[in-house]
């Protein structure tokens, strides 16, 4: 099928202000939204922009907005979105250029929560034990792949960048309900700021933009109940 | 720029951050990586790693290293493997502490499940072995690696291409210049293009056992996605297009869960004969309850407590959600009601940069060190994989060596000094980059890397004779030559992929070129390499590691360097 491509351009060294291109390409309707740009890249516009890696949604690299929605581009086939493909950068974040935008903000809200166990405790010389039933509890926030499309799909963000995110909040969670962590109530204190949790709206975009089908909202309600409560269940 | 730090790591997978872990305990460290860290392939693993902690049922770490001497055909160097195997149970102990979260038993134990080539000694049954996080074990293998760098303040250089390797005139490395995919069904990503291999080679370090190349199994059709071996661990088996459970005739102990030469080879000698699914290039993997169950019962497969071993559809799911995913939005297929079409898949390189059990690098077949230069993961070859690797074993390697590998490398700084760099050390990387840059012979490096794909697919594959491989060193020689020819659009300075992906492919097809050259070489058939027309095994003349030197113009010379053997003498693989 022909499908038309309409991607949101931006090259700091030559354009004023993003700009429009449009391409036409054949693709199969179960090709990926990443094929088709790896297509047009090699085939059309070789100054087109953009990250990937792995092309089978692990990776995290290919985050961008697809007809109005964050998504990864290689988890989106092309028949799931039709004839007419809008494509542009994730929003909330600087423009490198065209769809790459610049993730050190990112990186830091994700460094600020401390991302790594906190256990002061001597480890036995095998492993720590742990009931399957507390290896479930955090099992969900343990899938993210730091893509960016939750933190980057959320109106919070928009409005202010020194919000911590969702995706820094789903980190925090995986170690807040693990059991062998001691450092939850770190974490916590850092969430409880005014750029932690408290900025989250309920807006549910970012569990709607997750490719990993991560209940994010229901993680940050469970993070602030913990900052209410003082406990963690 | 000019930097200076004691030890530089590049790249950032999961032998990269394992070594950088260990290497800024005692040395100031750096990371230059051209993906973002988490962003590695070492992400993609799905099933497991290895290790023999006899948590599910008895294991040794010898029966590990047995099978993966018999799983490399015996090219393996079995020092190294018995580093490999008995290393791997302290590495995985290691990574709990680090917080990874494994899959738990019902004891708080670590989760362990059966992979292709991993067997009981004794009854030569499958063992369960594979210590598992679902099916994204590398993906949290990575991510407790980096989390474990950025505990520790390691220095990372993220989205930086190395393009060069700076030896200095007494012979050592000094550091490093800064700024694929070959086959055309991968299960590797868009950022795999052997830069590491290729920048080494360049600079006269000799490549070990290229022609070694292994194909999954099961990769998705057309896509080449992977599907984990841990669907066969769980008791999915392949059927052709006749409906047939066809494992049993090529290896009738351990069935589906041979090793995966063995299993890719089965699946295209099924599409020869004509029992490819609708007479097609592929079969299918069948993981549904009732299927599975019935062959369960067949083959009488017990539970650890000596139960009859049953699956239900919540059980796969549980497992396997990520394939389930996978399958979903890519197959439209759901794992527990439809079976998977699926064919070998391109998946990964046994040879590489050749390294002593410390990670160092040797150049010849004296194992002579070059000094400050170390290679871990699948850019080396230790070789604990010889010409097969068993699943699982890539990430006990780039853990267990990238930790030799970083210790050893802090080590050296520790005594060594600062090396002198070479005079204007950018000089070589800046000039090819130029070059391609201002290149107008017209080429598009689209079309070239189209064409290397479906070429090394035809002929560089899993069947090989010397008229195809002839076939393929002239034609790769002339896919250099329109390389040189390449131009691109974009001429800016700025995020430039298009150049960063060109040069890139004139590594790929340096490296295409090696294994073509040394697959042709090597007349016999082990492991992953097999000749159509030296169909056995030939120890008298070839049980040696190959190596290969580049010469100035372009063509390679081919040497070889002896196995080391230990207690297990060779013998005929049987599985």
């Amino acid at each position: 099928m022909n499908v038309k491509v309409k991607i949101r351009r931006f090259n700091p060294e030559k354009d004023r202000r993003p700009r429009w291109s449009e391409f036409r390409v054949d693709a199969q309707p179960t090709d990926r939204v990443l094929d088709v740009l790896q297509v047009i890249k090699e085939n059309q516009d070789g100054t087109l922009t953009f990250r990937r890696s792995c092309a089978h949604g692990v990776c995290g690299s290919d985050a961008m907005v697809i007809n109005g929605r964050n998504r990864l581009a290689c988890k989106v086939l092309v028949k799931d979105v039709g004839r007419s493909i809008v494509i542009e950068p994730l929003r909330g974040l600087p423009v490198i250029k065209d769809l790459t935008v610049d993730m050190e903000p990112f990186w830091r809200q994700y460094k600020s929560i401390k991302p790594f166990l906190i256990n002061e405790d001597d480890p036995p010389y095998m492993e720590r034990l742990q009931s399957p039933e507390a290896r479930a509890r955090f099992d969900d926030t343990t899938k993210c792949i730091l893509c960016a499309a939750c933190t980057t799909s959320c109106p919070s963000f928009w409005a202010d960048a020194s919000y911590v995110g969702p995706a820094a909040i789903v980190q925090a969670h995986r170690w807040i309900f693990d059991d062998r962590d001691q450092g939850a109530q770190v974490r916590l204190a850092i969430l409880a700021d005014g750029n932690g949790v408290w900025k989250c709206r309920t807006i549910y975009n970012c569990t709607e933009a997750c490719p990993r089908d991560i209940e994010i909202t229901r993680a940050i309600r469970e993070v602030t109940r913990a900052i209410v409560t003082g406990e963690v269940s | 720029m000019l930097h200076r730090f004691d030890v530089i790591v590049v790249g950032a997978g999961g032998a990269g951050l394992m070594a950088a872990l260990y290497a800024s305990r005692g040395a100031k460290t750096a990371v230059i990586s051209k993906l973002y860290p988490t962003r590695s392939h070492t992400g993609a693993a799905q099933g497991g790693i290895g290790a023999a902690l006899g948590n599910m049922e008895e294991d040794h770490p010898e029966w590990h290293i047995f099978d993966t001497i018999k799983g490399g055909d015996y090219l393996v160097d079995q020092d190294s493997a018995e580093i490999l195997c008995t290393e791997a149970v302290s590495m995985v102990y290691d990574l709990e502490h680090m917080g990874l979260p494994f899959d738990r038993t019902p004891e708080g134990r670590i989760a362990q499940r059966p992979f292709g080539g991993h067997t009981n000694n004794a009854t030569k049954q499958p063992v369960r072995r594979a210590c598992h996080a679902a099916d994204r074990t590398g993906h949290m293998i990575l991510q407790t690696c980096y989390q474990q760098c950025i505990k520790n303040n390691v220095t990372f250089f993220d989205e930086f291409q190395v393009l060069d390797l700076l030896i200095n005139a007494e012979g050592h490395c000094a550091g490093v210049v800064a700024a694929g995919r070959i086959w055309k069904i991968t299960s590797n990503a868009y950022a795999l293009t052997g830069d590491g291999c290729a920048v080494a080679y360049r600079r006269g370090i000799p490549l070990e056992d290229m022609e070694f190349y292994q194909f999954h199994p099961t990769g998705i059709l057309n896509l080449g996605i992977l599907l984990t071996e841990g669907v066969r661990g769980e008791g999915g088996v392949l059927v052709n297009g006749q409906g047939e459970r066809f494992m049993p005739n090529y290896a009738p102990t351990v069935k589906d869960l041979a090793s995966r030469d063995v299993v890719s080879r089965a699946i295209y000698r099924e599409v020869q004969a004509g029992r490819g699914v609708d007479g097609k290039d592929y079969v299918l993997l069948d993981v549904r309850p009732d299927t599975v169950n019935k062959y369960f019962e067949a083959d009488g497969v017990k539970n650890p407590d000596g139960s009859p071993r049953r699956i239900t559809a919540e059980m796969i799911r549980q497992k396997l959600p990520d394939i389930s995913d996978f399958c979903q939005t890519y197959l439209q297929l759901d794992p527990v009601k439809q079976p998977l079409p699926i064919q070998p898949t391109a998946h990964y390189a046994m040879g590489g940069i050749p390294t002593d059990n410390n990670g160092q690098v040797v150049i010849d077949s004296e194992n002579t060190p070059i000094p400050g230069f170390y290679a871990a993961g699948e850019c080396a070859c230790v070789s604990v994989h010889g010409a097969n690797r068993l699943g699982t074993n890539s990430l006990v390697d780039i853990l267990v060596f990238g930790r030799r590998a970083g210790v050893a490398a802090a080590l050296y700084a520790q005594s060594a000094a600062f090396p002198a760099l070479p005079a204007q050390p950018e000089a070589n990387a800046a000039a090819e980059l130029e070059r391609i840059r201002k290149g107008e012979g017209g080429e598009s490096a689209g079309m070239i890397r189209k064409d290397m794909r479906q070429m090394m697919m035809d002929n560089v594959g899993v069947f090989r004779t010397e008229e195809l491989l002839t076939g393929a060193i002239q034609k790769l020689a002339e896919l250099r030559e329109r390389w040189r020819r390449v131009t691109i659009m974009d001429k800016g300075a700025r995020w430039n992929t298009e150049l960063m992906e060109t040069w890139e492919l004139g590594c790929l097809i340096d490296l295409a070129y090696v294994t073509a050259v040394a697959a042709l070489d090597r007349k016999e058939s082990r492991g992953g390499h097999y000749r159509e027309d030296y169909p056995e095994r030939d120890d008298d003349n070839w049980l040696k590691h190959s190596l290969a030197f580049p010469l100035g113009d372009g063509g390679v010379r081919m040497s070889s360097k002896p196995v080391r053997l230990g207690r297990y003498t060779p013998a005929k693989r049987v599985y």
